[in-house]
Order: structure tokens, then C-alpha cells, then sequence
């Protein structure tokens, strides 16, 4: 059993192993190993070249990264926390997403941005946002989002060795969970990165979350499972692309759906999301699709965050909304 | 007492920088930079106690921050500890009509403005996120995201300009607080640009502690960053942050060439920040105790006190007497901090839109609706 954190610690090392070319960059990410210790010793065992503390610009490490990739390195980024991304979004949405296309696809740029994102523990200001959005809504970024160790690291690897630019959204309030992990699992033939996964099976409603939100979404099931309903949980794990085959597959069994995420529910993910099942499964649905989110505020302070985070009861009135109906 | 230059020496940067008082409490009366610049301090003794009053009571107050955050009391903490002169030496140099706009970390010039610190404590408890006016107290709400505010301190200082109220010794400037690792920000590097294309009338204070959470100096700059100014066509000076006497002289000079009208200076205080980043950092992971003791040596209360004792222009009553003051401040602020009550959690929806909104107002009115569904049952 290790933790979500040293999940991905461990799949960063393995990237570093298995290929020169991947470089891991950020501020404090050397010597002090990251605020949240993910890249912890790396900079001892793969030197100062492979695991670089930046200066301190966002923008600057996402704009280099660019010119590494360009130079055939494969960049690892670390933008410290979610509300800390927004100098460097110039350099991913206006750069990153559009160099491929703007190159007829001459130039691919295989750099992974990892940023821990959600709240629930406790902080100040930008240090618990879910901007996960904002990403999703351009075309040529990937987005995806873990939940647990396993995924954590399998998935960081997967993105490392994709050649698209993946945002790779991290838990930070999960980062200290543990779970299964085998690190010797080969990558050939791995769960796919962009795949949706069954958390939960479950009959009567279909809840659909990610990354943070997974775990409420389980722990909602289980209090489910004691009034006689089976919820199915689905993990999306990949936000762009969604796995929309998955989605569909389940609500058309189900019948009813509850999309839960962190972020503010307007123009969120849940939107989307709610409005392709209603495009797909129409017939198929008892209910609208119900969303639990946060609410449309900047997120507030630390001793009412657990008001404005979603969780398992607010999960339940949704599901309870939606037979209601 | 000597006339010195900017100062030189085996523990003092490369290019030397202005002190008024060494170490040691030995006071240097008068320093000529290279461009012929002097400066000195005029205090009388009464001016002289209140200053080691304010370095003693806002480090007090911080070391009690600093326990009530290890208590559980405050979410986190960002200690001010070692940079006390840089703060009470720039935060005494404005005058009333200026205006500061700090990071997270200027409690000391907080202080020096008259303003009650426990102002920024709900900040830092999580029962709200700064909340006070920036006009009513001349001192613009905390700012965490490294460097954002020397934009809007630029753009202050433009307005201030359009408002015709530079070019007079009675006129306004600005401050902006800074650090050394915010000065890789391209949002720093624009504000250089704008002040000197404006001539804005601010001043821009970068507390060099040494370090980036983890990082050191060496990995923001290959030169010295005062020497940046120079680029951006206004005069850049360094100064000895842990010599209140110094930093003093060089803030008040600098406000008051840009309230008359001469446009901005970029100040490098050069201290150290003796404790960590923040109440969640562990300094022992990327930095040696030999390099702490070593600017321990350097402690800017100490050599005032030094300074105060050899001039005899204080005694042991008074130096006692100020403990106890800082001690019950301290012990007085802990009482109101822990009385802070939690926030309504229907608060959350305050304040999003300055006339409100339908949709924030029927969000608002569900939570309500869903809070009371609880109320009465086991929740």
C-alpha cells in the first residue's frame, strides 16, 4: 500500500528511467522535491539537469518547455497549485494547444503539465481551485484526472509517453491516501489513459466523477447501498477526451445520471456532459441529468469549504432528486 | 561617527549596499552612493526608541502568529521573522497619504501604517480572505499569487499621476512589496516597463530574504537585482534590509523623489528570511544551519539595541518595559484571534457581483433551503 502522492513519485522516477528525454520541471521541485514531496529524491538520483528548479514564472516554465519539446525532450512540468496556472495559460492555450496544428502536425509536443488542483485542505486563496474547464474547452489539450494510486501511476507514465500535451490534474486532498499500486506492471497493455473505468457497478443510477470527487462518489454509493440503491460510480479519469461510449453504455442501464465535480457548476464539465446524454440516451433517461457541484462563487474560505465542496449527502439529494422526478 | 560609501565587505554582497548601522550597533552617519546620492537619518532619541519599539512588537507579534498557527488556530502562517527592518525601516518611510500594496508577508508594514494587526489574521484562520478596504487604511489587500500586485500598484501609481497629484513635496507615491523570487515574473518585468514608460510615482520594494520557498537567489537572477533598474530606465539601489536606520533613509528618499515628480526607483533590501516560507515549509530540507547562524550575526534588533545602549539613549527599564508592551500585544492579539467566529457558511455568496445576481441570489436561497433540511436531524 503506498500513497496517491508516492504513486505518482514513483511513476515519475520510472519516466525518468525509461526515457533520457524526460525532463522533470518546477519551482521548489529539486532539492526540496515539491510542496507535496511528488517529486521527492529525484533531483538526487537523476541530477540537476533531469529534475530542474525554475525560476519562479509559470509562464517561463511552460514557454521553455515548449522549446524543449520542440528539441525532442519530453518536459514535465509542475505548476505548484491550481490558482498558480493562470500566468503560464498564455503559453498552454495560445502555444501549447495549437502547435501541432498550426504545424500541420510537423511539430508535436509531448509535455505533460501536472497540477495539483480541488480543495478540502484547509488553504488560502488559489491554492484549492478546479480549473479543469478551462482546459477541456480547448481544442488539441488532454486533459485527464487520477483517483486513486494505482491510476496515479499508470496514468502519469501514460501521459509522459503520449506524444499529445496532457494537463494532468492531481487530487491534492487525496494525495495521502493509499491503495494497491504494482510497480512493476508493464505500460504495454495498461488500463487506457483515456478510458472511463467502472468504480463502483450498481443498477439504479449512474454517478459520474473524477479525481477528488471519486471518492465521495464511492462513499455516497455505499450510504446508497443501505436504503436498498446501487449506484453505479463511474471514474471518467480523462475530462478531454470523455470516454462518452462508457457514459452512455451505463445510463442506458440505469436510467438516471448525477454528474459530480468540485468546480462551479456553470459552464463546467457537467454542462457538457449532461447535455450529450441527453443528445444520446434520451430515451432512455427517467430523470434530467442532475448535477452536484460548487457553487457559482470563487471558492471561499478555508473554514466553509466543506459547505461549498460537494459531498456525500449532497450527492444522495441529487440521487434522490432524480427518482423523485 | 564615520562617513562611509555604500559598504563593502567578506559578508556583504558583491557592490556593497547603503548601512546606516553595522551589526554591531555602530552608527555610520552619512553614506555617498557612486551617484553621489547621501544619505543619513536625522532621528531624535525619542524617534530612535520608537523605532526599536516597532522592530520588537511586530516580531512579538509574529512569533505569537506563529504559535497560534502550530495550535491549529491559524491555517497557516507567513513569519515576517528576520525582515523586520526592511519592513518597520520602509513601513515608517511612507507618509500618511501613500499607499502600499504588499504580499502576504508585510505585516510589519501593516503595522507601521497604524493598522490594527489582527486585520490580516482572518486571512490566514480561513475565515476570510483578506476583507478590508485597501483606500479606507493605504494599504491594498494581501496578495498571494507571486507578483500580481506591482501591476496594480503601477497602475495606482498612473492614476495618482493623472490626478495631478505628483510633482510637490506634499504629492503621493506608491510602494510595492515584492520578492526576490517574484522578480523572474513576467508580470514584475511589465511593471518595470510601465513605470518607467509612466514615470509613475512608485517606489518598488524587494525584500531579497534570500529565498524562493526552496530556492535560492542564484536561480531568479545572474546579476544583482537592483542593477535589473537600469534596463528599465530608473535607478535601482541596495540596501542593508536588516538596518532599519538605512532602509529608512533610502525608502523616504526614493517616496520622495517619486512624489515630486521623478518616477520610480526599484529598492533591493538584502536580508534573510530567517524562519521558513510559511508555516507549512521545512527549511532544513535545502538550507544549513551554519548559513542561519551566520545572519543571526546580522540580527536587525540586536544592533540597534547595541546602538540604543551605547549612545545611552536607552536603558535596561526601557528595553523592559518594551517586552512587556510586545508581550501583552501579543497576549491580546492571541484572545481576539481565537474569538474570531467561523463565517455563516450562506456567506460564501456574498460579494461575488457588486449589485448581485439572480442566479447567485437562487443558489443562495437552495443552500438555505438544503441547510435547514438538516436541521432537527442527526447531521
Amino acid at each position: 500500500m503506498i500513497t496517491l502522492g508516492k504513486a505518482l513519485n514513483h511513476g515519475l522516477r520510472r519516466a525518468l528511467e525509461d526515457d533520457p528525454k524526460v525532463v522533470i520541471m518546477g519551482e521548489d521541485v529539486g532539492k526540496l522535491g515539491g510542496v507535496f514531496r511528488i517529486t521527492d529524491a529525484l533531483q538526487k538520483d537523476f541530477g540537476e539537469d533531469r529534475v530542474i528548479d525554475t525560476p519562479l514564472a509559470e509562464a517561463g516554465i511552460i514557454g521553455t518547455a515548449v522549446g524543449l519539446a520542440i528539441r525532442g525532450y519530453r518536459p514535465v512540468c509542475e505548476i505548484q497549485f491550481d490558482g498558480f496556472v493562470f500566468p503560464a495559460y498564455n503559453q498552454i492555450v495560445a502555444q501549447v494547444a495549437k502547435m501541432h496544428y498550426r504545424s500541420k502536425g510537423k511539430v508535436r509536443l509531448p509535455l505533460v503539465i501536472r497540477i495539483p488542483f480541488g480543495g478540502g485542505i484547509g488553504a488560502v486563496e488559489h491554492h484549492s481551485e478546479s480549473p479543469e474547464a478551462y482546459f477541456a474547452h480547448t481544442p488539441g489539450l488532454k486533459v485527464v484526472t487520477c483517483a486513486n494510486p494505482a491510476d496515479a501511476y499508470t496514468m502519469i507514465q501514460q501521459a509522459i509517453a503520449t506524444d499529445d500535451p496532457v494537463i494532468f490534474f492531481e487530487p491534492k486532498r487525496r494525495y495521502w491516501e493509499k491503495g494497491e499500486v504494482d510497480l512493476d506492471a508493464p505500460l504495454t497493455g495498461a488500463f487506457p489513459l483515456h478510458s472511463a473505468r467502472v468504480a463502483r457497478p450498481g443498477s439504479d443510477a449512474t454517478v459520474l466523477a473524477y479525481g477528488p470527487m471519486v471518492r465521495v462518489a464511492l462513499d455516497a454509493a455505499t450510504a446508497a447501498a443501505e436504503d436498498g440503491r446501487e449506484l453505479e460510480v463511474i471514474d471518467l479519469r480523462s475530462l478531454s477526451p470523455i470516454d462518452y461510449p462508457a457514459i452512455f453504455e451505463s445510463v442506458r442501464r440505469t436510467g438516471r445520471a448525477v454528474v459530480v465535480h468540485e468546480a462551479p457548476g456553470n459552464v463546467g464539465l457537467g454542462a457538457e456532459i449532461a447535455a450529450r446524454i441527453t443528445e444520446e440516451c434520451f430515451y432512455s433517461l427517467e430523470a434530467p441529468v442532475l448535477r452536484v457541484t460548487g457553487y457559482d462563487t470563487p471558492y471561499p474560505a478555508a473554514r466553509i469549504e466543506e459547505e461549498y465542496l460537494p459531498d456525500l449527502d449532497r450527492v444522495l439529494d441529487a440521487v434522490d432528486r432524480s427518482f423523485g422526478w | 561617527m564615520a562617513k562611509g560609501e555604500s559598504v563593502a565587505g567578506s559578508d556583504i554582497p558583491a557592490g556593497g549596499f547603503v548601512q546606516l548601522l553595522t551589526p554591531d550597533g555602530e552608527r555610520i552617519d552619512t553614506v555617498t552612493t557612486a551617484d553621489g546620492t547621501t544619505y543619513s537619518v536625522d532621528f531624535t532619541d525619542e524617534e530612535y526608541r520608537g523605532l526599536y519599539r516597532d522592530l520588537v512588537t511586530v516580531r512579538r507579534l509574529d512569533s505569537e502568529a506563529v504559535a497560534l498557527q502550530r495550535q491549529g488556530e491559524l491555517g497557516i502562517w507567513a513569519s515576517l521573522l528576520g525582515q523586520e527592518a526592511a519592513q518597520v525601516g520602509s513601513g515608517r518611510a511612507l507618509r500618511p497619504q501613500d499607499m502600499a500594496f504588499p504580499t502576504y508577508r508585510e505585516h510589519g508594514v501593516l503595522y507601521c501604517r497604524g493598522i490594527d494587526p489582527i486585520m490580516p489574521f482572518g486571512l490566514f484562520r480561513g475565515v476570510d480572505q483578506g476583507g478590508w478596504d485597501p483606500n479606507e487604511f493605504k494599504f491594498n489587500t494581501y496578495t498571494i499569487v507571486i507578483g500580481s500586485q506591482t501591476l496594480h500598484a503601477t497602475g495606482y501609481a498612473m492614476g495618482v499621476t493623472m490626478d495631478g497629484k505628483t510633482g510637490s513635496a506634499d504629492g503621493e507615491a506608491v510602494i510595492a512589496y515584492f520578492g526576490d523570487g517574484a522578480t523572474s515574473q513576467g508580470e514584475v518585468n511589465e511593471s518595470f516597463v510601465w513605470s518607467g514608460v509612466f514615470n509613475a510615482p512608485i517606489v518598488f520594494f524587494c525584500q531579497n530574504n534570500q529565498y524562493a520557498i526552496s530556492e535560492p537567489l542564484e536561480r531568479q537572477t545572474r546579476v544583482p537585482l537592483y542593477q535589473r533598474a537600469g534596463g528599465y530606465g530608473f535607478p535601482g539601489i541596495r540596501v542593508d534590509g536588516n538596518d532599519v536606520l538605512a532602509t529608512y533613509a533610502v525608502t523616504r528618499a526614493a517616496l520622495d523623489n517619486a512624489r515630486n515628480g521623478q518616477g520610480p526607483t526599484l529598492i533591493e533590501a538584502y536580508t534573510y528570511r530567517m524562519g521558513a516560507h510559511t508555516s507549512s515549509d521545512d527549511p532544513t530540507r535545502y538550507r544549513n544551519g551554519s548559513e542561519v547562524e551566520a545572519w543571526k550575526a546580522k540580527d536587525p534588533i540586536s544592533r540597534l539595541k547595541a546602538f540604543l545602549s551605547k549612545q545611552k539613549i536607552a536603558k535596561k527599564d526601557f528595553f523592559a518595559e518594551v517586552d512587556a508592551s510586545a508581550q501583552a500585544q501579543a497576549l491580546h492579539l492571541r484572545e481576539r484571534v481565537l474569538e474570531m467566529p467561523d463565517p455563516q457558511p450562506v456567506t460564501l455568496f456574498d460579494n461575488v457581483y457588486p449589485n448581485g445576481s439572480p442566479e447567485i441570489d437562487a443558489q443562495r436561497a437552495a443552500f438555505a433551503e438544503y441547510q435547514a433540511s438538516f436541521e432537527g436531524s442527526a447531521h
